[in-house]
């Protein structure tokens, strides 16, 4: 029994167990990877913040979080987490992130699409990874609990309390029960379902969203999935927005500029989009930076471009396409970071917070992780200190350990993984830049005779120290049924708004300017809209 | 093309090379591992994260020198092998439970805040130091863990140095103290760290820097009075 449990050691989790840790409390976080394996490290560009009331305004970020949300964006949520993420950065430099400097000696900031100003905070492009990295080793310095290499389950959940999980240490193949106080999930996104097709982690398959809706939890927002325009041909690498901010090109082969650069991410990633389904490729080019710049802004960038492609973006252009990167939709939670489940938080990319609405801003889904984490983790230890210990009726231990077994015993009929890819493939091409109903439709048939054969797939380790296969064979039921909602909250959205487009609604319609709730009751899938207040 | 994977899985009483025919070239050592996991042998076990070099999950040996499999290209009789020095848990899954500990014995993270003017020169004193993803291949390369399994090894000390030289840090002096015994003047100077760190971080430098500092906090080198103590005029076992 601990007073708050962490599932994901994310920066989301990390700043969620240190806050609740601050708060003298007994913390242990789950996590399906180790820590600094996270997609978190993979954050390249900057993290949000006005810092200096002289260029900028906390007005400012408000109004183009709220445009970029398109009437989604919950106005005092994003009031709140704006005005307080002066604060936000100073914590983060004061436990030692090592923010770039500009001459002045202040924290340098960078400009990023669809901002008004310069506002992206940075550590060169390696920001995620140096933030990430500095919480884990301030978590080693509070002594945080880590139970490294576990997936979840199950939340067990008793008369709308959530009390604790069910998890699967993967290293011994032995499943668990542990019992908390207060439960956030802090798990990370969806943007994993677009297999082949997406920069996110292989970790990152969503199926902590999944269990929570399974366990009553409603889900918002989910038909909105955000594409980065810029990733490395083929393999998808990311190229940070901040080759973009600092002055990068979007060009056709014949060197032409085709689109405003610094447009929000959407726009750009559809613009790109249709060069390439005309068959026309699409470079970023960097040429006229100077070697000299693109070392100081963007020494990943040039790294991985050589690496991967064996290109110098200094002298050459740049191919790129397209591919899911970040997911808006997620857990609804309120201003606390609650879901409708008492004792349940959700923070980070696996929640929806009311900042992103229909497309997210660059620069701010580190600023929401770090927001949401300290504000799920003050308010749960703060909680927990009021609480009883749990205590469960239910045998839900059981019931996983007995259908776990099972797995065991599926046919392996049909090979998952050719499934997983495909299932990557088809959301890309019918729910990804550009939809309609007919794709939908299509993807939606091809969805659920999935879900009816994943009895007859199966794994073919049948060991239990480290089953990597069964860890996957898990993960991709959940994708399965995931994708299943996303496809719903797609179909049922027919307008065009943010990263939702539809090509047989291309306008906004007002009449949708509400926020998609998913959930269910006595397992009947419901669907509606609910105002956004 | 021919690839061969060293196999181990306690349970099953497996630890053996195994030969994989792959039809991919051109791809990278992960991109294979995945094929193979994917097409012909589901028990096939590695971690892997983001793909991009950065999560620091998939590092491997390739014939014998530390690699991420994601940014490493394959080739025709590659060897693929888990790190070494540290418990293989299964196949090329090891056990990263030694982590913690290297990293909070020296106290690897700010201990006591204190606000300095930070300014890029600063910064940049320790900007390769905390781009470290913790991948573990300096650890892997390291002969001195043949001899001794309670050196800090590469990492911890890069990152000691990275707090040490960071001016937030009040309270430098104590992890200076910590990195005395089975620390610095364990290293023997080699330099693989340096050479397979996919980051390009340099420990070896590290180290060196972390004696310079010792020695002005009046430490002495250990080696310096010792017979044939020329551990730190960068003798080195492996010949490199």
């Amino acid at each position: 029994m601990v007073d708050v449990l962490v599932v994901g050691s994310g920066g989301a989790g990390l700043s969620a167990a240190l806050n609740a840790k601050y708060e003298g409390c007994e913390v242990l976080v789950l996590s399906k990877t180790h820590p600094t394996h996270s997609q978190t490290s993979q954050a390249q560009a900057g993290i949000n913040a006005v810092i200096n009331d002289q260029n900028d305004s906390v007005d400012c970020h408000i109004q183009d979080t709220l445009k970029s949300a398109h009437k989604l964006g919950n106005e005092t949520i994003i009031k709140d987490v704006c005005q307080n993420a002066k604060d936000t950065i100073t914590w983060l430099d004061e436990i030692a992130v090592p923010f770039s400097r500009n001459e002045h000696n202040q924290i340098a900031q960078r400009q990023m699409g669809g901002s008004t100003n310069k506002r992206a905070c940075y550590s060169s492009d390696y920001t995620g990874l140096k933030i990430i990295h500095t919480l884990y080793d301030n978590c080693l310095k509070q002594d945080i609990q880590f139970l490294n290499e576990y997936i979840l389950l199950n939340i067990i959940v008793e008369n709308n309390e959530a009390k604790g999980v069910i998890a699967l240490d993967i290293t011994t193949g032995v499943i668990k029960e542990i019992l908390a106080k207060k439960i956030i999930l802090a798990s990370g996104g969806y943007g994993g379902l677009y297999t082949g097709h997406t920069t996110n982690s292989y970790a990152t398959t969503g199926e902590v969203i999944n269990i929570a809706f399974n366990a009553g939890c409603k889900l918002s927002n989910m038909e909105f999935v955000q594409f980065h325009p810029t990733t490395l041909i083929n393999s998808n690498v990311l190229v940070s927005e901040s080759a973009r901010g600092e002055g990068g090109y979007l060009v056709t082969c014949d060197g032409v500029r085709f689109v405003d650069e610094l447009r929000p991410r959407d726009e750009v990633a559809r613009a790109i989009s249709k060069k390439l389904q005309n068959r026309e490729k699409v470079y970023l080019d960097l040429r006229h930076l100077g070697l000299e710049k693109i070392n100081e802004a963007m020494p990943q960038e040039r790294r991985l471009a050589y690496e991967f492609l064996g290109i110098k973006i200094e002298e050459e252009l740049l191919p790129i396409n397209p591919a899911a990167h970040y997911t808006m939709g997620g857990i609804q939670t309120n201003e606390a970071a609650l879901t409708n489940i008492e004792n349940l938080y959700a923070c980070g990319e696996c929640a929806q917070h009311g900042i992103h609405g229909a497309n997210r801003l660059g620069g701010n889904s580190l600023l929401e992780i770090i927001a949401f984490g300290k504000i799920a983790g003050e308010h749960a230890a703060k909680e927990a200190k009021k609480s009883m210990n749990p205590s469960v009726i239910s045998n839900q231990l059981e019931i996983n350990k007995s259908e776990c077994e099972n797995l065991y015993d599926y046919p392996n009929e049909i090979n998952f993984y050719e499934i997983k890819h495909e299932l990557g493939r088809i959301l890309f091409e019918k729910v990804g830049l550009f939809r309609n109903e007919e794709d939908l439709s299509a993807a939606l048939e091809k969805i659920e005779l999935w879900q009816e054969q994943y009895t007859k797939m199966g794994i073919g380790d049948k060991s239990k120290c480290y089953n990597k296969n069964l860890v996957e064979f898990i993960e991709f039921k959940h994708m399965l049924e995931l994708s299943n909602i996303i496809v719903n909250c797609a179909l049922n959205r027919k307008e065009s708004r943010g990263a939702h487009f539809r090509n047989d609604f291309p306008k906004e319609n007002e009449k949708y300017a509400k926020q998609t709730i998913a959930y269910e009751i006595n397992q009947e899938f419901q669907l509606e809209f609910e105002d956004v207040v | 093309m021919t690839v061969k994977v060293h196999r181990f899985n306690e349970e099953k009483q497996i630890n053996t090379i195994e030969k994989f025919e792959v039809k991919k070239e051109n791809s990278t050592v992960l991109d294979t591992l995945i094929d193979i996991k994917e097409q012909q042998d589901s028990s096939l076990t590695f971690r892997c994260g983001c793909s991009s070099g950065v999560c620091g999950s998939c590092a491997v040996r390739v014939n014998g020198v530390e690699k991420l499999a994601c940014k490493t290209n394959i080739n025709e009789n590659d060897l693929i092998e888990p790190l070494k020095y540290v418990k293989v848990i299964k196949d090329l899954v090891v056990d990263l439970a030694f982590e913690k500990e290297v990293l909070t014995r020296p106290k690897a993270y700010i201990q006591k805040y204190k606000e300095e003017e930070i300014t890029p020169k600063d910064e940049k004193l320790i900007d390769r130091q905390s781009n470290c993803i913790l991948c573990q291949s300096c650890y892997s390369s390291c002969p001195v863990f043949e001899v001794n399994k309670d050196f800090l090894g590469p990492y911890s000390l890069s990152r000691v140095l990275r707090y040490v030289n960071d001016k937030k840090e009040h309270e430098e002096k104590e992890k200076i103290d910590l990195i005395q015994t089975n620390g610095i003047w364990d290293c023997t100077l080699c330099g693989n760290c340096t050479i397979v760190c996919p980051q390009f971080i340099d420990p070896k430098t590290d180290i060196m820097n972390l004696r310079m500092k010792s020695l002005k906090y009046g430490y002495t080198d250990p080696n310096a009075m010792s017979f044939g103590g020329g551990m730190d005029f960068g003798f080195n076992p492996n010949g490199f």
